[in-house]
């Protein structure tokens, strides 16, 4: 599994740290900027806060983790047919379960 | 080639209605959607649901299936591009679909290979934009490789354009560098490496997962490690050796520890920036009492200690 490093590709970590602009989400996501606004309405991906929600959809910048939760909820959305509401609270409970479940595992030998 | 049977993946009878489709489609997603089933082929399965509901919906193509050896199949020549399953969202231990062309070889002889021709320029809801071919794929990491950074070697199905300028998807192998601390959720972005059926070629973007560890188990950048102490070290304490990613370390188990004793070393989880910190949680292994001399032992250690394990019982 492990291969000689020379001919590997380099990326970088998109993570927490990683600030990403509306328009960066919405080619991330292959959707428009309006499908982004409205996840931010209905409270399926939050601002950062220094860029508060208050300001321009440009001014707004997003962690890195709301990519993933981003893409999963349009996933959901799209093949559920499930709306936003119904996402948001699929998101938080889908979180909430993996939280439990890595619980459960911890406490396994 | 296998025949499916689309009318037992969706669990409903040859001469259900649209209505009794429909609703056992609704139920099988929710319960095999990829993003919220743990069943362990839930993406494949979820595939053929969302083929067969493609074709069970629409009352032309589910004549033609069910006319299936009846006679000859007729030649639909096409598909409508479909709006359900994982186009260019990349599921999968080592990736997945993407732009669409996920469709069985049974679906594509009896719809044709048009299914296929969504090109380049397709605008389907999953998939990348025209003007970047961008990719999206899951990849399972063993942890090590952020624990120690070091390249792994993927095998993604990219789409890519034939001979012909038609869409198709392809084995595509990737040698990556793992870059050290890499958390699961994260994604590693590799700009340039999306599908070369675009122009100008898009960036591929791998989101990590890790596959179980048989030693630790990971939590955000946190690890933990179960620890087995003998009985008479956590009550009288002890130093102990316990696993770490950096190798062994002596670990001080403070006296009167129990099972659950959770004790931190700070700093050794995962190499993240921050670094995740290790949980060590105690657990009492017993001695085995096989022989005499370890039977009189446990009899001597009854003796000496009146105990009750069950007081908080009441019994």
């Amino acid at each position: 599994m492990n291969a000689s490093d020379e001919n590997s590709l380099s990326g970088e970590v998109i993570d927490e740290r990683s600030l990403l602009t509306v328009d960066e989400l919405c080619r991330l996501c292959a959707v428009e900027r309006t499908s982004i606004v409205e996840m931010v309405e209905e409270g399926v991906l939050s601002v950062e806060l220094e860029f508060s929600v208050k300001l321009e959809s440009t001014e707004w910048r997003f962690a890195g983790a709301s990519l993933r939760r981003a893409r999963t909820a349009l996933r959901l959305q799209r093949d559920l047919e499930i709306n936003l509401p119904g996402v948001a609270l699929a998101l938080d409970l889908l979180e909430q379960l993996e939280h439990l479940r890595r619980q459960l595992n911890l406490g396994r030998v | 080639m296998e025949f499916k049977d689309y009318y037992q993946v969706m669990g409903v009878a040859r001469d259900a209605t649209l209505g009794e489709i429909k609703q056992a489609y609704r139920r099988l997603a929710r319960k095999f959607h990829p993003d919220v089933s743990k069943e362990k082929d839930a993406e494949a399965r979820f595939k053929d649901l969302g083929e067969a509901y493609e074709v069970l919906k629409n009352p032309d193509k589910r004549a033609a299936y069910d006319a299936l050896g009846k006679g000859p199949v007729p030649d639909w020549g096409g598909s409508e591009p479909r709006s359900r399953g994982f186009e260019g969202s990349g599921f999968g231990a080592a990736g997945g679909a993407a732009g669409g062309a996920d469709y069985s070889e049974f679906f594509e002889s009896l719809f044709g290979a048009a299914a296929h021709g969504r090109g380049a320029g397709s605008h389907g809801r999953g998939a990348a934009t025209p003007e970047s071919r961008d990719h999206h794929a899951r990849v399972m990491l063993d942890l090590e490789a952020s624990l120690l950074g070091g390249s792994r070697t993927f095998t993604l199905k990219m789409p890519e354009l034939d001979a012909e300028g038609r869409l198709v998807e392809r084995d595509r192998m990737l040698n990556v560098k793992i870059p050290k601390g890499v958390l699961a959720g994260q994604t590693i972005r590799l700009a340039g490496q999306g599908s070369s059926a675009g122009m100008p070629a898009g960036d591929l973007y791998l989101e990590v997962d890790f596959s179980p560890h048989p030693i630790y188990r990971v939590d955000g950048r946190d690890l933990y490690v179960e620890l087995p102490v003998a009985p008479w070290e956590a009550a009288l304490g002890a130093s102990v050796q316990t696993p770490t990613p950096a190798g062994t370390v002596d670990l001080k188990v403070p006296a009167e520890s129990h099972a659950g004793t959770k004790l931190r070393l700070k700093g050794r989880g995962i190499p993240a920036t921050p670094p995740g910190d290790l949980y060590v949680v105690l657990t009492i292994a017993l001695p085995p009492a096989v022989d005499a001399a370890a039977k009189a032992a446990y009899r001597a250690f009854a003796d000496a200690l009146p105990f009750n394990p069950r007081s908080s019982l009441g019994v």
